[in-house]
Formats: C-alpha cells, structure tokens, sequence
C-alpha cells in the first residue's frame, strides 16, 4: 500500500512538531525516518497510524484518504519502541489478539487463529517460547513478538517506531540484517523510526531525513551519502570535514585540487574518503601533519593537522583502506601531502 | 590471580553489610519491645476486650444481641450501604483514574487535588455538608419536603455521605499505577484492530485487578465501619437509620455491654478479613 502524507503540521502548545511535510511512500518500500531526537519523526509515524492526529494535513492510504480513520481502521501494524506486548498473556495469545478481537464474522476458528500464530511465531523463529510470559524475554526476543504481533492482522502498512533502540549492538546488527531479510519475504510497505544514520543506510530502502519538524531529503541510501541536499544532511549522514572559507582555507583548497572559484557556497563539505594524503615529494610543499590514527576494522581513520596560513590550526579526518595506509609507512608526526578528491559546497 | 578466581560469596557479603548497619544489641531490642508492646497495648488488648466482653455473659447472650431486631437491621443497613456505594465507587474511581491519567485537560491537577478531599475533611464536616445542602433548612431542604423526598435521617443521606467519604479509595489506588504503566499496551490494542470498550476489559482491567481490587477492598471496609459523616445524617433511628458503627454506640450508652461488643466484635471481624485479604492482594501484586 502506498502513503501520501499532504501538508502535515502538529503542534504541541507553541512548539512545532511539523512544519508542513509532503511526503510520498511508494508501495513496498523499506523506509527510514532518519534525524535527531525532537526532529518529528516519531510524532509523524504516530499520525501515519492514526494514534495522533494532525493539527491539518491528509493521510492518504493507497489513494484513499484515511485522516479521519481512527487507528483500529487504518489496517496498519505498529511496533512500539519498548514493545508493549500484554503482559499478562503468553507470547501465543499476544500474537492472537488481533484476530481474536475481529468482529464476530471475520473471526477466524479457533484451530485456524493457532495454525496462524505458530505460523508467524515460525516466521520470527520463536514457536518454543509460545507459552512463556513477555517478561520472561529478553529484548531482542520481545522485539520479534512484537513484531509477529503486528504481522497477525496482515497489515497493509507495518509502522516500526525505534525498533532497535532499547537492544545491545549486537543483537541490533543481528536483527537489522533480519529485519531486512523480512520485509523481502514479506514485501509490505513498512516505515521505521530511528535517529541512527548507519541503522538507517544499512536497512532502509528509502531515506527520509528529517530536522525541525521539516522533510530536508528524501532518496535512496547511497544518493543521499553522495549527493546531500544541505550542510545538515550532508553533516548528519557520515562523517565529514567542514572547511569555511572565511577562516582563509580558500587557497589551501586550491593548492589540495579543489577550485574555489565559481561554487555556490562558503562551506566545502569532504568526505574522509575523499581525502588522499601521500607521502611526500621533494618539491611539494607538505603542510599537513600526521596525528594519529585508529583502526575501524578494513579502514583506517587518520587524524591530520594542518596549520592554516592564519596560524590557526584544524584536525582533518581522512580514511583509507587498511594496507594502503600500511603501504605508505608512515609515522605519527610525518608530514604529509594531501589531495581533495571532491568537495559538496553549501552556504 | 587467585584472588581475582576466588568467587565472591553473595551471602557473606550482605552479611558484612548488615554488621556494618547494625546497631548495638540493647538498641534493637529496646526498638523491637517498644514497637511489639505498642502494638500489644493499643491494637491486641483492645481487640482481645472485644471478644472478651463480647462473650462476657456466654455465647447465648452474645447470640440474642446479635439476633435482636434493631442489630439485623442495623447489619442489613450496612451492608445495603457497602452494596450501593461500593460498586458505584470502582466505577467512579476507575473513570477518574482513567480521566487523569490518559486525557490532557485545564483542571487537572485541581481535579487530581480534589479527589482527595474526603481524606483531608473531618468526617463530621462532610456529613455536616450534606445536612447543609438537603437538611430542612438546607438548601434543597424546601423542594424535597415539597416533594416528599427524605434524604437526611433516611438512608439516602447515610448512602450518600458514604459515597463522600470512601471515593478516594480506588481512584488513589489506580491512579499511580496507571501512570506508571503508561498507554502503550492499550495503543498496541487499538492498532490492532480492538475497540476501546474491547481494549479497557482484554487489556487495561487484567493490567490494573489486583489494585483496583485492592481499592475496593479499602473503600468497603471503610463503608461499612464510616462512624462521624454518617452519624451526622443518620439521625439514629432505632431498626431504621442505625448502621453497625452507630449501633454500637447506641448500645454503649444504653449500657448494653453485650450488644454493644458483639457488634464491635463483627466490626473487628471484619477488620481482621479485610487486613488478611489485603495481605494476600499485596503479596499477588508483588508476585504478578
């Protein structure tokens, strides 16, 4: 089912929530509402629900608008951040509520809800603890109830607000892969919540990424790594060097491959791959020191220093692959040349 | 190495601890007798001269005070009180808790505040306000004699001042709990496709019964053992407006000493039952 959300705006007393979003999900999408805490997010994913109702604004569900359906009408399946399974009924009858609350005529038989249940309990690979109570699992477990929970109703939309938020990294990296896996099998529009960038390029087949209650882009994974619309974006979504051209780094750019005249902004934003450093030549003019450096398993982070022509001095982060850096033999306090290989620019 | 091997012995360590909390042998057994013979002189021995004076003149007399027209209907008054007024209670005090604690409104906390009104009130204030209000000179006084409706001296005033006193009861109870277990689960429900009428008795009531039992528990005993409000209304008409609290009292300045006790002995009764099954509700509150 696809979502069309049109000119959504909430507001709790004077702070603003959401500012106007417009936002078009395309059936079976994979997405991720990506920003920082207080951004929106979550408010949002609560009024594509229906648990919380836009101040103006439409929620269109497969074309049809659904901003006056209250929560049990929207046919979606919400997995809260800290599960909320029923704590005092076992994993089955948790996974069984929703068809044992249908109406009289669509209620399946009690033989067809349990064939049901076990089936999604298979599904999320916990049929053996059908008979345990939630408090007798742990969070990764009530993770996936929680989530066969949902799946019972056969959502047309499956809601996931933080879903790997309260689980140690492990388990997340674990479940973000098999959450992945899921909604290949299970090909259902589904919107997730979370405020971690490499949760949400790692899962999301869409990126939404939000700030001040405000949509700042939307696109794949790798489009919004390469080609950020704004310095947020571009500073929120890995890591990057900022260089102001104020602080007179212009023609330390220049001399590093970057043209400065003619960009659209003040700012160059580069990204640590994008940065080269070799060791360097009798004739160039080494002006960057090297720091430190530590081991992100194949890559390696280096810390340079450089000294601005101002006598200000700056750490710049580069990253390469392990035994290209190994290569080059270097030593903490080496100079070093560097060259830029691309620079976004933002004002 | 060794010493990082050895494993550390849970017991001895909280044994250690409690030596270091401890204090001196004649302290804790001064504190221990104070605090039992406390106990003794003001809840035992009272509750024992009870029984004893109850039974003073044998278990016959006992009987035929208990089997008196004026204690049956004493007895039957107060449980009509407790019957009307408890059921009517869990269901305003759940509303409450359930206003308070799910909904945003101006006049909250007032409302929260409010609640506790009968607690903090003299109980002869609150029957005092209903005298006020329905009394002869009360405010509604000339409309009901008008109509030949009676409430105070009648047993809607008793029911009424009962309602009054004992409504804190279950809201209190409810009201923390609820908040601390926030909306979430019933969320789940509604998006799940539940009602709301469905989700408050599949999810919310199983979620809060051992409280809210708990608070129907503390509001019926109260009902049936209320002595200030309800003497206030009640007008002490013998066989009609005498609840068992005002019973006792009527019996006492008779110097019925055996009527007096055998109803205060039903009364105890009653406090025993109720402290036993509020022992059992916290124990399966505790162990849910």
């Amino acid at each position: 089912m696809s979502i069309l959300l049109s000119n959504i705006s909430k507001k709790f007393g004077t702070f603003t929530a959401l500012d106007n979003i417009n936002l078009e999900i395309p059936e079976g999408e994979l997405v991720a509402l990506l920003g920082p805490s207080g951004c929106g997010k979550t408010t949002l994913l609560r009024i594509i629900a229906g648990l919380e109702s836009a101040d103006q604004g439409r929620v269109l569900l497969s074309g049809q608008d659904r901003t006056d359906h209250d929560v049990s009408q929207r046919g979606i399946g919400f997995v809260f951040q800290h599960y909320a399974l029923f704590r005092h009924m076992t994993v089955f009858e948790n996974v069984a509520f929703g068809l044992r609350v249908k109406p009289r005529r669509e209620r399946p038989s009690n033989e067809v809800i349990a064939k049901k249940v076990h089936a999604l309990l298979e599904l999320v690979q916990l049929d053996w603890l059908h008979d345990r109570y939630p408090d007798q699992l742990s969070g990764g477990q009530r993770q996936r109830i929680a989530l066969a929970r949902a799946l019972a109703v056969e959502p047309s939309v499956l809601l996931l607000d933080e879903p790997f938020g309260a689980l140690d990294a492990s388990v997340r990296k674990d479940l973000r892969q098999w959450l992945r896996n899921l909604h290949h099998d299970l090909n259902v529009t589904s919107i997730f919540v979370t405020h971690d960038q490499e949760e949400a390029m790692e899962v999301a087949s869409q990126v939404v990424v939000l700030n001040h209650g405000r949509i700042e882009q939307q696109g794949a994974p790798g489009d919004i790594y390469d080609n950020p619309a704004n310095a947020f974006v571009s500073r929120f979504i890995g890591h990057t060097n900022v260089f102001d051209l104020d602080e007179q780094d212009a023609d330390w750019l220049q001399t590093a491959g970057i043209p400065v005249a003619h960009q659209q902004g003040k700012f160059a934003h580069v990204r640590p791959h994008d940065i080269v450093i070799e060791k360097p030549t009798a004739d160039s003019d080494a002006f960057v020191t090297l720091k430190d450096w530590q081991h992100l398993g194949s890559l390696i982070r280096i810390e340079l220093v450089k000294n601005g022509s101002n006598g200000l001095t700056a750490s710049v982060y580069a990253e390469m692959p392990n035994d290209q850096f190994r290569r080059l033999h270097l030593n903490r306090g080496d100079k070093v040349d560097l060259r830029i290989r691309h620079a976004h620019w933002f004002h | 190495m060794n010493a990082i091997a050895q494993p550390i012995n849970p017991a001895r360590l909280v044994a250690r601890q409690q030596k270091v909390l401890q204090d001196a042998d004649w302290v804790r057994w001064s504190l221990i007798a104070i605090a039992v013979g406390f106990i003794g002189l003001f809840i035992c021995l009272p509750l024992g001269l009870v029984i004893f004076q109850a039974f003073s003149k044998g278990i016959a007399a006992y009987w035929s005070a208990l089997s008196q027209a004026d204690t049956l209907a004493a007895i039957k008054l107060t449980l009509l009180t407790a019957l009307v007024t408890v059921p009517l209670n869990t269901v305003f005090g759940v509303a409450a808790a359930w206003a308070i604690t799910r909904f945003e409104f101006r006049g909250k906390s007032l409302l929260t505040t409010l609640i506790d009104l009968p607690f903090s009130v003299s109980p002869v204030i609150s029957g005092l306000i209903f005298v006020l209000l329905f009394g002869a000179q009360g405010w509604f006084g000339e409309w009901l004699s008008a109509h030949d409706v009676k409430i105070i001296f009648a047993v809607p005033g008793i029911i009424l001042a009962t309602l009054f006193i004992t409504f804190p009861f279950v809201a209190r109870q409810l009201i923390p709990l609820m908040q601390e277990m926030g909306n979430q689960e019933e969320e789940a429900a509604l998006s799940l496709g539940a009602s709301g009428w469905k989700t408050f008795w599949a999810v919310t009531i199983p979620n809060i019964k051992w409280a809210l039992l708990y608070g129907v528990l503390l509001c019926n005993a109260r009902a049936m053992g209320e002595f200030g409000a309800v003497s206030v209304v009640s007008g002490h008409i013998r066989g009609l407006t005498n609840t068992l609290p005002l019973h006792v009292e009527v019996s006492y300045n008779d110097y019925d000493v055996v009527g007096a006790f055998a109803g205060a002995s039903i009364l105890a009764g009653l406090a025993i039952v109720t402290l036993i099954l509020k022992t059992v509700l916290e124990w399966r509150q505790a162990n849910r």
